[in-house]
């Protein structure tokens, strides 16, 4: 009963209670907006936070391997900077596009060097490179911001796929969450991510080469932000260096209300996919019910806290029962079957 | 073994390495060095860095900054750290400016308040963290989107201008005792006075403790949850104290105020010498480090290289620091181990 069961549904208990109140929210929107559930709103709900949508992935694989990613957001700013340079410049903006990623995964090696290479915290080393990409990006393009992209670009941007109210760059995380998270949950690739982040040493001596494994996240992790950066430009039509500004803290939000432990080795793409939904529809239904966005700031901020507060506060009580249950059983320890020895 | 031969043996142990790791070892000269010897190379090509103007509004703001520093540096000591203080500066900023705009208390009182409205707000990150058990990281990252929320929610969109509020406020920013700001005054009786606490008192060698070696602590009989709340509790006052700075030095204070902040208080610490892991460092080398930042700042501006390159260098700035400390830490484990070695 306590053993695999109880294992389980203590894994499972937050992605369940995360789904309630996604349930609860959407419940909410319909009643008090009949747009609510139009594909149009879904459309936008969904568009207005793709960027962050998209880097919470391989954050999560970061974090579960247990380093930290501050510089996302400056990497969509240093993204969309060179690709507005470069478009103005008149590089053809498929080959842009491709340099921007380029550069994203150079800009995910330089922090991935310095953290296992070089051996810094990654707290620190990705604190620094936020600080230097997002000066890097108003460097290139200053004060400057660029506009006219092709209609082509544009479209993707914010057009939806025909037919559907899907947004184009929401394709994207979907193939994303889905590779990332069969990645994560049924190949080796996922346990060693598992568990290099539940102990570190463990893992190098069982044969995991955790350096190499942490330095493709790091490099994963600044090609995707890039990528969420050139989807930002295409979504705004327009690049400007400062643009992504405060994104990190909403993505590791995300992670993070995903059930993902910030110290890594515990977490699940699924638990993060619902998380988003949660954030998004949230926002959306404070939109539409005309309350005032500073709310939203305050509950997503509550959100947070509470999301590592209960587990915990669970996760106490569960062992105080079985603390008390173990008393009970204690008085005949030597005769005890294997029933018991589970139970204690 | 043929691992430790092979780390005693590594070239890496050269005269380069050694001075490396000796000025990291006293952080605290080797920053004042650099400082003197960046201004004196700066001062060549633009001599004003040593006016008396530049130097008083450059130690003026490296005070704020410094004395959130401070606070965040005992925060990161005991292995802990607090993203909410822009928050905490931003909100206390506003609540202030906006009590003494309607005339609600005279300017000590509400700048009492202010004070007093930091310390609840570090009161509360230290709930959070010490009895709730949340990771620092996560409850300061949640009361950072919180405290904001709550300005904005006051704010309203508003802003409260320099004209709005009592002259003898915004005037403190420029006054001076014997010639020495106010403001510095202010952060070196904070840096000196927490300096002693940290050396000198029981409570002060607790915080090491609990950075350092948490199970040890407990051993010890030091209980880490009291000091952990006790270090954000005054992250929280000196939070509200780099507020009213703010408030002061700024004069035009809106809901956004002393965004991003916290990047250069964490970044103070880090180049300070202070061990993001906890366990080591000085409050006097962060209160430092916020002086150098704010001198680096100041000397691109004086040398008219774009400040665009600011914040790139900043980024720099942080890298070279902790690769440093990593240097220092590499040699000190490379000496032990020789030691040890048969």
């Amino acid at each position: 009963m306590t053993g695999v069961g109880g294992l389980l549904g203590r894994l499972a208990r937050w992605e369940v209670l995360l789904a309630v109140f996604l349930v609860v929210l959407i419940a909410i929107g319909a009643a008090v907006s009949p747009v609510f559930l139009s594909g149009r709103n879904f459309a936008n709900l969904i568009a207005a936070v793709i960027e962050v949508a998209i880097m919470s992935l391989p954050m999560a694989l970061i974090i579960i391997a247990g380093e930290i990613d501050l510089s996302v957001e400056s990497m969509v700013g240093l993204a969309a900077a060179i690709l507005g340079a470069l478009y103005s410049a008149g590089v053809p903006l498929p080959v842009a596009i491709v340099a921007v990623m380029i550069v994203g995964g150079l800009g995910g090696l330089l922090n991935g060097v310095l953290v296992t290479r070089v051996g810094l915290p990654s707290l620190v080393v990705t604190l620094g490179t936020l600080a230097l990409y997002r000066g890097l990006a108003l460097v290139v393009l200053e004060s400057r911001g660029v506009s006219n992209f092709p209609s082509w670009f544009t479209g993707f941007g914010f057009g939806t796929v025909p037919g559907l109210p899907i947004p184009w760059p929401f394709t994207i995380y979907l193939v994303l969450a889905v590779v990332l998270g069969i990645v994560l949950h049924r190949t080796w690739i996922g346990r060693q991510l598992y568990a290099m982040g539940k102990n570190q040493s463990a893992a190098r001596f069982s044969g995991i080469r955790v350096a190499r494994v942490k330095l493709r996240l790091f490099v994963l992790s600044g090609v995707v932000a890039a990528l969420a950066g050139v989807i930002l430009v295409a979504r705004m039509s327009s690049a400007r260096a400062d643009v992504g500004s405060g994104l990190t803290l909403v993505v590791i939000t995300i992670v993070l209300l995903g059930g993902v432990d910030i110290f890594g080795g515990r977490g699940t793409i699924p638990g993060v996919v619902l998380a988003f939904f949660t954030l998004a529809v949230m926002g959306n239904v404070l939109r539409l019910t005309n309350v005032s966005s500073d709310i939203q700031s305050i509950a997503v901020g509550l959100l947070l806290i509470v999301s590592v507060v209960i587990p915990t506060l669970a996760r106490r009580v569960k062992s105080a029962i079985d603390r008390a249950q173990g008393n009970r059983n204690r008085p005949t320890p030597t005769v005890g079957g294997p029933s018991e020895v589970v139970a204690s | 073994m043929a691992r430790a031969t092979a780390v005693v043996a590594t070239p890496a142990d050269g005269p380069l390495t050694r001075l490396l790791g000796a000025a990291a070892r006293q952080r605290e000269l080797s920053l004042v060095v650099i400082l003197v010897a960046m201004i004196g190379l700066v001062a060549l090509q633009a001599p004003q860095i040593l006016s008396s103007d530049n130097l008083t509004d450059v130690s003026v703001l490296a005070a704020v900054i410094a004395v959130a520093a401070i606070g965040e540096a005992m925060v990161v000591i005991t292995r802990n750290v607090d993203l909410s203080v822009e928050a905490t500066m931003g909100l206390v900023a506003f609540a202030v400016a906006g009590v003494l705009s309607n005339g609600i208390l005279p300017i000590p009182l509400a700048m009492l308040f202010g004070v007093g409205l930091g310390l609840v707000l570090g009161m509360a990150n230290g709930v959070i963290v010490a009895v709730f058990h949340v990771p620092s990281i996560v409850a300061t990252l949640g009361t950072l989107s919180i405290y904001r929320g709550i300005d904005f929610l006051i704010a309203g969109g508003k802003q409260v201008t320099a004209t709005q509020l009592p002259a003898g406020y915004t005037a403190i920013a420029r006054a001076t005792v014997l010639g020495i700001p106010v403001f510095v005054l202010v952060a070196v009786a904070i840096a000196v006075g927490f300096a002693a606490i940290l050396r000198m008192t029981t409570f002060g060698r607790s915080v090491y403790a609990v950075g350092s070696n948490p199970e040890g602590a407990a051993i010890l009989g030091i209980r880490a949850g009291m000091v952990t709340f006790v270090v954000f509790s005054i992250c929280g006052l000196l939070g509200g104290i780099a507020g009213v700075m703010w408030g002061i030095l700024f004069g035009t204070i809106n809901a956004t105020s002393a965004t991003g902040v916290t990047l250069q208080v964490i970044a103070a610490v880090v180049v300070g010498g202070v061990n993001i892991f906890g366990g080591s460092g000085t409050v006097i080398g962060a209160a430092l480090g916020a002086l150098f930042l704010t001198f680096i700042g100041n000397a691109l501006i004086l040398v008219r290289l774009s400040q665009f390159w600011l914040q790139a260098l900043y980024g720099l700035v942080i890298l070279i620091a902790v690769a440093l400390d990593a240097v220092l830490v590499r040699q000190f484990q490379r000496s032990v181990s020789g030691r040890r070695a048969p």
